[in-house]
């Protein structure tokens, strides 16, 4: 409850932890919130639906609320004025002076528990915060953004927020690792993924560091520390120790 | 994304006995020059390189992006971007060709031509002869035993000839073939020109007016589905020359601190979001060398679905290295994209190089030719050792060291 989860990939792909994440929370019950950047709902539907949850159905009884950035991107620059006034979550990116704000108030309303609903702890998940940077927002933006997020969801509402980052040692972004550095200060649990530091190989597609904050009230408590390494398949990764890989036993 | 499915690829061309009979009264209509992916359930499309289609896992997924960093003199870039754009002529699709540097009419009319019937067939004898020789071959190995059951040795990808086809690149396209397919243009130096309104936006003028054509066309057209009783449905290549370079009015090549440092990218997220939802698929060539913020690079990596980059050693010390001489370039395939499922399709080879011979540009497996020398200088074995090391393996960073191993 109310814990932040940062999930990091250095030249891999590690959106599987997205989509496990997914998953597992649909699966559980909780009212989900998904900030889709960088694909489209097809996708992770088709890919949801072997991990053995349809999100579609989850969108119509209301556990999942989609947020389709492709497409509302799309219907901010091409589309004409939404009747009412309503401002879509993506308005900032006309760069007409809104900022993230919006997008804020989208996920805390659509976090917010109605009376209706009988799920259980809310959940925000963001696939690819490093998206933003790219279409010109700031990285204080951003880190407000976070901020403001696991304000609602942690504290109040006792949800966990879920983001999902790109990072790399040698990278020469500098705003990126800004953020990256920034949310792994605060997070309490970071899953990095990345790729093997001798190469590409078929049997293994990489290694899993496991890094869980020690909480504030056990001083004695270190930072534990994990390393696995993982081979992903169609439906399932699977896990072991560093250099157990099934293809060397 | 639009996944749709399929009764039978067919090819436009040539009746072979590899075809699957499609009755006459079917309801799922098939789009020439498609196939659908066993992987992860897309259509592919031909890039207009066979030995291109198999490093890229089958094809180009339609609704994604081909993102080519271009060598040095954008010799071969070039060359990649019309064999893209000559598929689509061959197959019948709709093609949008934009450009700010080159009329695209000129880009049509050095399109390469395809090589059709007599080496089509010759090209499916040789499959067939090659599958029973395989045949044969294993039954036959008595003395090394042992390798039976390894695979065979290939040294370029194996290519399927119905779904892509060859160039001749000595010969081109001819004019009635061009004017039979319908083609859309984007010619930056008469689009700005026009007055029309444009939203303010995070990008430069001509990126914003391209975007703006490119959403008119699918919508026009009907790519996006917008026509549902439209019973023929086609694809859309789009082919967008040199983006990124200064002639687009963007200035990331020009400084390290430039002023529309999210241009490139923001043009595309959007085109990004265009392509997923119309059934098309866009080729575009970024002269990366030249950028010199890397920051810049890496983000356009991360929003484009499939990078390759292509490096030529024209004018570099390697054009002269014994060890590349029957090549004329390296390739890079710096991304794969992860469509519909976990797993994304990584070839096994990661060091590929390209070569130009008189008619055809094939992509093949990198191999060192045997040190056979006996006297072998000092100087030469450095060489090696350095140029082995410079084959990139993929992820992580391979250890580095100056010391090479004496055997």
């Amino acid at each position: 409850q109310g814990k932040f989860t940062l999930l990091c990939n250095t030249k891999t792909n590690g959106s599987f932890l997205v989509h496990h994440f997914l998953s597992f929370y649909l699966k559980a019950g909780c009212k989900v919130c998904f900030v889709a950047l960088l694909q489209s709902f097809s996708h992770y539907n088709i890919i949801a639906q072997k991990l053995g949850v349809s999100l579609t159905a989850a969108k119509e009884r209301g556990q999942l609320v989609f947020l389709e950035g492709l497409k509302s991107c799309f219907g901010v620059l091409f589309g004409e004025e939404q009747p009412g006034g309503q401002t879509s979550p993506f308005q900032w990116i006309s760069k007409d002076g809104s900022n993230l704000k919006t997008m804020y108030e989208f996920v805390r309303t659509s976090l917010m528990p109605s009376a209706s609903d009988s799920w259980k702890c809310p959940v925000l998940l963001v696939d690819e915060l490093s998206v933003l940077l790219s279409l010109g927002v700031r990285p204080v933006d951003v880190l407000d953004f976070v901020h403001y997020c696991r304000v609602a969801v942690c504290s109040q509402l006792k949800g966990n927020v879920v983001v999902l980052v790109h990072s790399s040692d040698d990278s020469e972004d500098e705003e990126n690792e800004l953020v990256v550095k920034s949310l792994c200060h605060q997070s309490n649990l970071i899953l990095w993924a990345e790729g093997l530091a001798t190469g590409f190989c078929k049997d293994v597609h990489g290694q899993l560091k496991i890094i869980q904050k020690g909480s504030p009230k056990l001083r004695a408590e270190r930072n534990l520390l994990r390393i696995y390494q993982y081979k992903i398949q169609d439906k399932n990764v699977t896990f072991f120790a560093r250099g157990m890989s099934a293809a060397v036993l | 994304m639009a996944a749709l499915a399929t009764g039978g690829a067919t090819s436009s061309d040539g009746a072979t006995s590899f075809q699957r009979k499609v009755p006459a009264n079917s309801r799922l209509a098939t789009i020439a020059g498609t196939r659908p992916s066993v992987r992860h359930g897309q259509l592919l499309l031909s890039s207009g390189l066979p030995s291109l289609d198999c490093v890229l896992g089958g094809g180009l997924a339609v609704g994604t992006l081909l993102l080519i960093g271009e060598d040095k003199y954008n010799i071969y870039s070039s060359l990649l971007f019309k064999y893209f754009l000559a598929e689509g002529i061959v197959c019948g699709h709709n093609l949008f060709v934009a450009s700010a540097k080159e009329d695209p009419a000129d880009i049509l009319k050095e399109l390469p031509a395809p090589i059709l019937d007599d080496v089509h067939k010759k090209q499916l004898d040789e499959e067939e002869s090659a599958v029973i020789s395989k045949q044969d071959s294993r039954e036959s190995m008595k003395i090394a035993w042992r390798y039976q059951n390894l695979p065979k040795m290939e040294v370029s990808p194996a290519v399927s000839a119905r779904f892509g086809h060859y160039y001749d690149l000595s010969k081109t396209l001819s004019p009635e073939l061009l004017q039979s397919r319908k083609w859309h243009r984007f010619f930056l130096p008469e689009e700005l020109s026009l007055q029309s309104e444009i939203k303010t936006c995070n990008m430069t003028c001509g990126y914003t007016r391209l975007l703006q054509s490119i959403q008119r066309i699918i919508c026009q057209e009907g790519f996006d589905g917008s026509y549902p009783q439209k019973k023929q449905k086609n694809i859309l290549r789009i082919g967008i020359q040199s983006l990124g370079s200064v002639l687009w009015g963007d200035d990331i090549c020009c400084t390290d601190n430039p002023e529309y440092i999210h241009s490139l990218t923001t043009f595309l997220y959007v085109l990004r979001g265009l392509l997923r939802m119309s059934l098309s698929a866009c080729i575009i060539t970024v002269p990366s060398h030249l950028i010199q913020n890397k920051a810049i690079m890496e983000r356009v990596t991360n929003l484009s679905d499939t990078v390759v980059g292509l490096e030529s050693f024209i004018g570099s010390e390697r054009e002269t290295n014994p060890l590349y001489k029957d090549y004329h370039g390296l390739i890079h395939v710096h991304q794969i994209p992860q469509l519909n499922s976990l797993i994304c399709d990584v070839s096994g080879t990661k060091d590929l190089a390209f070569r130009l011979k008189r008619k055809l540009f094939s992509i093949e497996r990198l191999h060192l030719p045997p040190d056979l020398s006996d006297t072998v200088s000092r100087s030469s074995k450095q060489d090696l050792a350095e140029s082995t090391k410079l084959l990139s393996s993929g992820c992580g960073a391979m250890a580095t060291g100056k010391k090479h191993l004496d055997f």
